[in-house]
């Protein structure tokens, strides 16, 4: 059914597998609605994207997305609880200013939240720190001290650790470095990780 | 694609209607002159008809030439084979609102009771009554739903009017640089241009016709609408502090300044073109509209299938942004399908006239999904 699935980001991919066909999704920080229209075209889904920058709108637009061009900080107030079947945080909640309350508001508006993060203690961010004494460049955070959108730092410890004392339950959890999925020891050799969690 | 080309060259038509319309104040006003052009060719289903609502000063002349004149329709950028409403592909209709004076209906039409202008005598219409008047039209172009319905400013209340009361006979709405009522700001802009006109001598309560015109309030109504639709930026680059050439002897009455020229030439040209008591009563009409009508307009709404594309302007300060977003918050609330840009513009207001690229982005592809969408299996 999926021509060229290999050539979906592993991250995407991911995500994929998580979506149930034909629910519906809210993706916050959708960018250029790349994720959005893919499962669009392969699950059927029902999506809404909201993005903060203008050029990523009209992209979206192009692909026939419906899209709001605002930020996510205080975009949810007017939905109803549960009123979307999954709401997406892929690479989005390093850059928001309140994370909780975001984190919080998607978990209200959506029965599942599916949150993408980067792993700020990849075995490569760790040796930039500590031998280079540097502040680390990765594929997934692939930005200088001075020029990163990224507020927050987190390992993906650090994000299990959030849901286990703010009692969301993480019911999966996939990692990846570049397109490989990690199943060993994954807060130090994965560069991603994606989780599905409800509350 | 399609090279993007003028139109060429059209003309007003209108449909003379004989039916009397009831207003939302429940008074009658006909037999109706509709004036409106149409661009591009009906399909044989008829499922490729745009309506595009003009704003205050506008009329039924959105695109191509008319044979006597040099300067196109007022969205001739956005209106032809190829551009954003593509007449190669879509039938593109336009008609001049109830209460105007381009053709439709108005205080400046003969009244038949009495064979003279209305003038006063002119019912007070709503917004809503522009749509129903609009309606009528499509109704004649034996139209059952249109593709779409787009309009900035007032042109944008009309497209929200059209999906709070036909939301079956539109497939999608695109409400540009508007609100879904007027804030206590805009309506007090309007009043000092209604005060304008009627402080002229020469108004005589609406009853000018025939006689001396209050071309003065007029012009200062329009000059003082002008300041509302530019931006502070937008006004430093086009004039800066540039003083006229040909500076007289110092007099208050001539212009010091070229914004000063600008304003002026702008006011006594709108006052050849346009007709005071259509200013006072049309600008009524806007500071009396909610979109909502007697419901909160996320109520009216709920379940509409029309989808909705609602586009901003940053700089613009007389329709700010957080309006369109109220739009889009109605949207959310009530499970609308929408989508929502607000283009980085410094023109202000004018901006939905002026930013056309960015706005043919944008609504081309939103056209092209609603005109190709296939009806969805569940």
């Amino acid at each position: 059914m999926i021509a060229d699935f290999n050539k979906v980001r592993p991250d995407h991919r991911i995500i994929f597998n998580f979506v149930q066909p034909r629910s519906n999704i809210l993706d916050l920080g959708c960018g250029n609605g790349e994720l959005l229209s893919f499962l669009n075209k392969e699950k059927d889904v029902r999506g809404q994207g909201i993005e903060i920058d203008e050029q990523a709108i009209y992209e979206c637009v192009a692909k026939g997305l419906n899209v709001f061009h605002g930020d996510i900080d205080s975009g949810l107030a007017e939905y109803g609880d549960k009123s979307f079947d999954y709401v997406i945080l892929n690479q989005t909640l390093q850059q928001v200013k309140r994370v909780r309350s975001v984190l919080d508001d998607a978990l209200r508006v959506g029965k599942h939240v599916i949150v993408g993060l980067p792993n700020f203690a990849f075995y490569k961010a760790r040796f930039q720190l500590f031998f280079e004494g540097r502040a680390p460049v990765t594929p997934s955070l692939p930005f200088g001290w001075h020029d990163s959108p990224n507020l927050h730092f987190s390992s993906i410890r650090d994000f299990i650790e959030y849901c286990s004392r703010e009692k969301i339950r993480i019911d999966q959890s996939k990692y990846v470095s570049g397109r490989k999925e990690v199943i060993l020891f994954p807060n130090l050799f994965a560069q991603i990780g994606i989780f599905l969690v409800s509350r | 694609m399609t090279p993007k080309k003028s139109i060429g060259i059209v003309e007003t038509k209108y449909y003379a209607c004989k039916e009397k319309l009831t207003l939302e104040n429940n008074k009658k006003i006909g037999p109706l002159s509709i004036a409106y052009e149409t661009y591009g060719e009906l399909n044989q289903k008829k499922t490729n008809a745009i309506l595009v609502l003009h704003a205050l000063s506008g009329d039924a002349h959105a695109a191509g030439f008319h044979s006597d004149e040099k300067n196109p329709g007022w969205w001739d950028a956005l209106i032809g084979p190829g551009k954003a409403f593509d007449t190669d592909k879509y039938f593109v209709i336009c008609s001049n609102v109830l209460g105007g004076c381009k053709g439709t209906t108005g205080p400046s039409s003969i009244n038949p009771d009495t064979g003279n202008p209305y003038a006063l005598d002119f019912p007070q219409i709503s917004i809503f009554d522009m749509v129903k008047c609009q309606k009528l039209l499509v109704d004649y172009l034996g139209i059952d739903k249109l593709l779409s319905v787009v309009g900035g400013s007032m042109g944008g209340m009309q497209a929200l009017a059209w999906l709070r009361a036909y939301p079956d006979k539109i497939s999608s709405v695109i409400p540009i640089a508007t609100a879904i009522r007027h804030s206590p700001q805009q309506i007090a802009f309007n009043e000092v241009g209604r005060q304008a006109i009627m402080s002229d001598s020469n108004w005589k309560s609406g009853d000018y016709y025939g006689g001396s015109l209050p071309v003065k309030g007029l012009a200062v109504a329009r000059m003082f609408g002008h300041i509302t639709y530019m931006s502070d930026i937008s006004m430093a680059a086009k004039f800066g502090r540039q003083k006229k050439q040909n500076q007289e002897p110092f007099k208050f009455t001539a212009a010091d300044f070229e914004v000063e020229g600008y304003l002026h030439y702008h006011g006594d040209n709108f006052v050849k073109r346009f007709d005071a008591n259509s200013y006072l009563y049309i600008t009524k009409a806007m500071d009396n509209f909610d979109a909502g009508g007697d419901k909160p307009f996320e109520e009216a709404i709920r379940g509409v299938k029309a989808k909705v594309l609602v586009i901003a302007f940053k700089s613009d300060w007389l329709y700010p942004a957080y309006q369109s977003k109220e739009i889009v918050k109605a949207c959310k609330l009530s499970g609308l399908e929408a989508s929502y840009c607000e283009v980085n513009s410094t023109y202000g207001h004018d901006a939905f006239l002026i930013e056309t690229e960015q706005e043919t982005r944008l609504i081309g592809h939103f056209l092209n999904k609603v005109f190709y969408a296939a009806p969805r299996l569940i």
